[in-house]
């Protein structure tokens, strides 16, 4: 194994799972608005939440695409790159894995085509129980697959025989130390980024005069859900970190920056971490902060970078995305109490009138959910290394033994590939939004058919 | 093969499984794949007809390829990490046409209408990238990787006759789920598509002895030869009762146009046995066999509950979903 094989695995996989968490984050929650909407729509027979509906369906299907055709891709890069995490940790990770295929995957792709395109072959109410399955379908796989990979995080009733990690007790691995935590944060997260999502596109075709009832109608059911899931999301992600010093120290002191034990730790906003050197350049520090925020107390102790030599993840990557997730994330929340704020003073309009400012920043921050997400992944993944599971199995050791330059090859076309489409789909929603068409109604005939809808 | 005990069978049953799902797969996403393949040879609004045809199903139908590839890396990770480093470059291509024909079903009809013509060219150059990389990967696994000359043209073999097959498969379905004009093409496409499959499948079936001795010891022996005769006599059959059907549109116009169909999936299904035959009990042909390159029985355990709760409900719904689209492709509109 040469070291440039490793990096180019873990750049490929990065790169991938990195472009395929883009949108299960958007379509878990989105299957959940999606419901409301349909049920709004069922409740009132209100035209202006067919709207709602129309528009939120098609921006759905395009992102389960996306979200199903890179999931594909993962499926196979477990085998393909980390041949050898299989091999030691698959008694564990394959039934996680194949109780994500097996009660997830099916079930939301089998009912989305009932959801997307049934709504006139079955009954209103299998067409509603369609929408569940998908929505209960994502959220399903996002909680095996969270489960697997807090189990890599903080692994859990386990044993080591010659090497391989077997299961021992299959409640401790499922529900292991930061998988609650962790499946409330991702959650969060993702309600968060559809939210947003919602927010901006909505935003943006009041700005371009293209609005409906509808655009309203999902302005206010995503102001209504980040005004409470953005504090939420402040406390759950405190609880997180609380844990993860628990489970984790080595983790803690990179995104904190600290680099020796020490009473009393300063809370560091800022600075430019040097590991070369052991020391943060330019550190803008609050006294005790950190010490206050992790143990409550203002004296408490805190293990440095220093205290875990050759088995802490690299200071800097972990240091800066903690702080552009946090960063994005009390945006959110000044953003979501703005928001909130200004529907209720208008709670009986059926147009909500925001200022020109105000739906100018929802539109720049169609996508801020994509950052904070990415950013939070890049804090918890690299925080792992130099473990794939931690503590137990080196990164290092599973590595493919492919030569570098086929995965250095299919790395440059996926990323070409990834690219496009990345441009592509935002392009595409910024055209949708746009161009907010109808749902025909009909059957739909002749030079129509096919194009009327889909 | 009585006497095994349950740890012996488990890792046949989770072969059952895998081997169920991928043959599922091949079949159902083959015709989607198929109809991509076709996508150049017709009109705008054929185009748009054909892929209202697929339109529902083939998230689903790629989700068994999920379950197949899931099954080798859950029960027999030792056989995947070896199968898969092995078609490393030609699994990446089929997933940048898997990902390419994906995404074109969406951005085909909701990019800006000057990008439809590339994105229905992604579509095709999708569907064929993953096709033909399936049939290579087919034919590399048969020879058990080998790397020679030969083994190299005979996986470009069924590299060329795989993509034929679903084109086949393609045609087939679209006979079914559509009418007047776009029927009569598809005829006129299983007509021609069915030459070149079968002379390829009869080319594979006289190469597969000369590139592994195993198959020759476990075909061409007595009385094994008679045994498994029915298989290559059936498969004629079905070639020719594809010809005959498409030959014949009286018997399309009488509505027995499914038959296309249901004889090239019985060729599929006849192909995938003769191959399991062959390969039989190995998992790696010549490395490794299935239990070898089974993970433990407690794990097992744990998944076995799970596939034999879940397939049932899985299947029970993939039908409800083929029922509720059943009869003639209509226009999709999202509800």
């Amino acid at each position: 194994m040469s070291p440039d094989v490793l990096l180019l695995s873990r750049l490929q996989f990065a790169a991938n799972i990195s472009f395929h968490i883009l949108f299960p984050t958007i379509t878990i929650a989105l299957g959940w608005y999606l419901l409301y909407f349909r049920l709004r729509h069922v409740q009132t027979r209100a035209a202006t939440w067919e709207q709602t509906c129309y528009f939120w369906t098609k921006v759905f299907a395009l992102s389960f695409a996306l979200g199903v055709v890179s999931g594909i891709v993962m499926s196979f890069q477990f085998g393909t790159n980390w041949p050898g995490f299989m091999q030691r940790a698959g008694d564990i990770a394959g039934p996680l894995l194949g109780y994500e295929v097996l009660t997830a995957f099916f079930l939301e792709a089998s009912f989305l085509g009932i959801m997307l395109f049934g709504r006139e072959r079955v009954p209103p109410a299998m067409h509603l129980a369609a929408t569940f399955f998908v929505a209960a379908g994502t959220t399903l796989s996002a909680f095996w697959i969270l489960s697997l990979n807090s189990w890599m995080q903080t692994p859990a009733g386990y044993e080591v025989v010659d090497g391989r990690l077997l299961p021992v007790d299959w409640f401790a691995i499922v529900f292991n130390p930061s998988f609650p935590y962790r499946f409330a944060h991702v959650l969060l997260a993702s309600f968060l980024t559809a939210s947003f999502l919602i927010l901006g596109l909505s935003a943006w075709q009041v700005l371009k005069r293209v609005d409906t009832i509808g655009t309203h109608h999902a302005l206010r059911a995503a102001l209504a859900v980040v005004a409470v899931a953005a504090p939420l999301q402040v406390f759950v992600g405190d609880m997180h970190g609380l844990n993860t010093l628990e489970h984790q120290p080595a983790k803690i002191a990179a995104i904190e920056g600290i680099w020796e034990r020490q009473r009393g730790a300063p809370l560091t906003l800022f600075g430019l971490p040097d590991e070369a050197t052991g020391s943060t350049r330019y550190a803008l520090e609050i006294p005790r902060l950190a010490s206050l925020i992790l143990t409550h107390d203002l004296d408490g102790e805190l293990a440095g970078i220093a205290d875990f030599p050759g088995a802490h993840p690299p200071v800097a990557p972990v240091f800066f995305a903690f702080r552009v997730m946090v960063g994005v994330g009390g945006l959110m929340l000044l953003v979501a109490a703005l928001g909130a704020w200004q529907a209720w003073r208008q709670r009986g309009n059926a147009r909500l009138a925001l200022p020109q400012s105000f739906l100018w920043l929802l539109a720049g921050m169609s996508f801020s959910g994509w950052l904070a997400t990415l950013a939070g992944w890049y804090v918890t993944e690299i925080g792992r290394q130099p473990f794939i599971v931690y503590g137990q199995l080196r990164i290092a050791e599973v590595v493919t033994t492919l030569p570098a330059r086929y995965v250095g090859s299919t790395l440059a076309a996926y990323v070409v590939v990834y690219g496009l489409l990345l441009i592509t789909y935002v392009g595409v929603l910024k055209y949708m939004a746009e161009h907010p068409a109808q749902r025909p109604t009909g059957a739909a005939t002749g030079a129509e058919f096919g194009k009327a809808g889909v | 093969m009585f006497g095994m005990t349950w740890a012996e069978w488990l890792p046949l049953l989770f072969l059952g499984v895998m081997g169920l799902a991928l043959l599922v797969y091949v079949v159902l996403d083959g015709y989607d794949l198929g109809v991509g393949l076709l996508l150049p040879a017709a009109s705008d609004a054929e185009k748009d007809t054909m892929i209202a045809s697929i339109g529902p199903f083939w998230d689903a139908n790629e989700t068994w390829l999920v379950l197949g590839v899931g099954v080798l890396l859950v029960a027999f990770p030792m056989a995947h990490s070896i199968v898969l480093q092995a078609l490393y470059l030609p699994v990446a291509v089929m997933l940048i046409g898997l990902i390419l024909r994906g995404v074109a079903f969406d951005f085909r009809v909701k990019a800006p209408p000057r990008y439809q013509p590339f994105w229905n060219r992604a579509f095709f150059a999708g569907s064929l990238l993953a096709a033909s990389a399936q049939g290579w990967m087919l034919g590399h696994y048969v020879t058990g990787f080998e790397s020679g000359v030969l083994g190299h043209a005979f996986a470009l073999g069924v590299a060329l006759t795989l993509p034929a097959a679903y084109c086949l498969l393609g045609a087939g379905w679209l006979i079914m789920k559509c009418e007047r004009d776009l029927q009569r093409r598809a005829v006129g496409w299983a007509r021609r598509f069915l030459w070149p499959m079968a002379l390829g499948l009869a080319a594979i079936s006289v190469a597969t002895p000369l590139v592994s001795p195993t198959v020759v010891a476990k075909w061409f022996t007595l009385p094994n030869f008679f045994a498994l005769l029915p298989v290559p006599l059936v498969s004629a059959l079905a070639l020719l009762t594809v010809r005959w059907v498409s030959t014949h549109p009286a018997l399309i116009e009488a509505g027995h146009g499914w038959l296309v169909f249901a004889a090239t999936v019985l060729i599929f299904v006849l192909a995938f046995f003769g191959l399991a035959y062959s390969i039989f009990p190995n998992i790696v042909i010549g490395r490794m066999t299935l239990w070898e390159a089974a993970i433990g029985t407690a794990s097992l355990n744990i998944v076995f509950v799970g596939v034999a709760l879940t397939l049932p409900v899985i299947i029970a719904y993939t039908c409800y979903m083929y029922r509720v689209f059943w009869g003639k492709a209509r226009a999709l509109t999202y509800g």
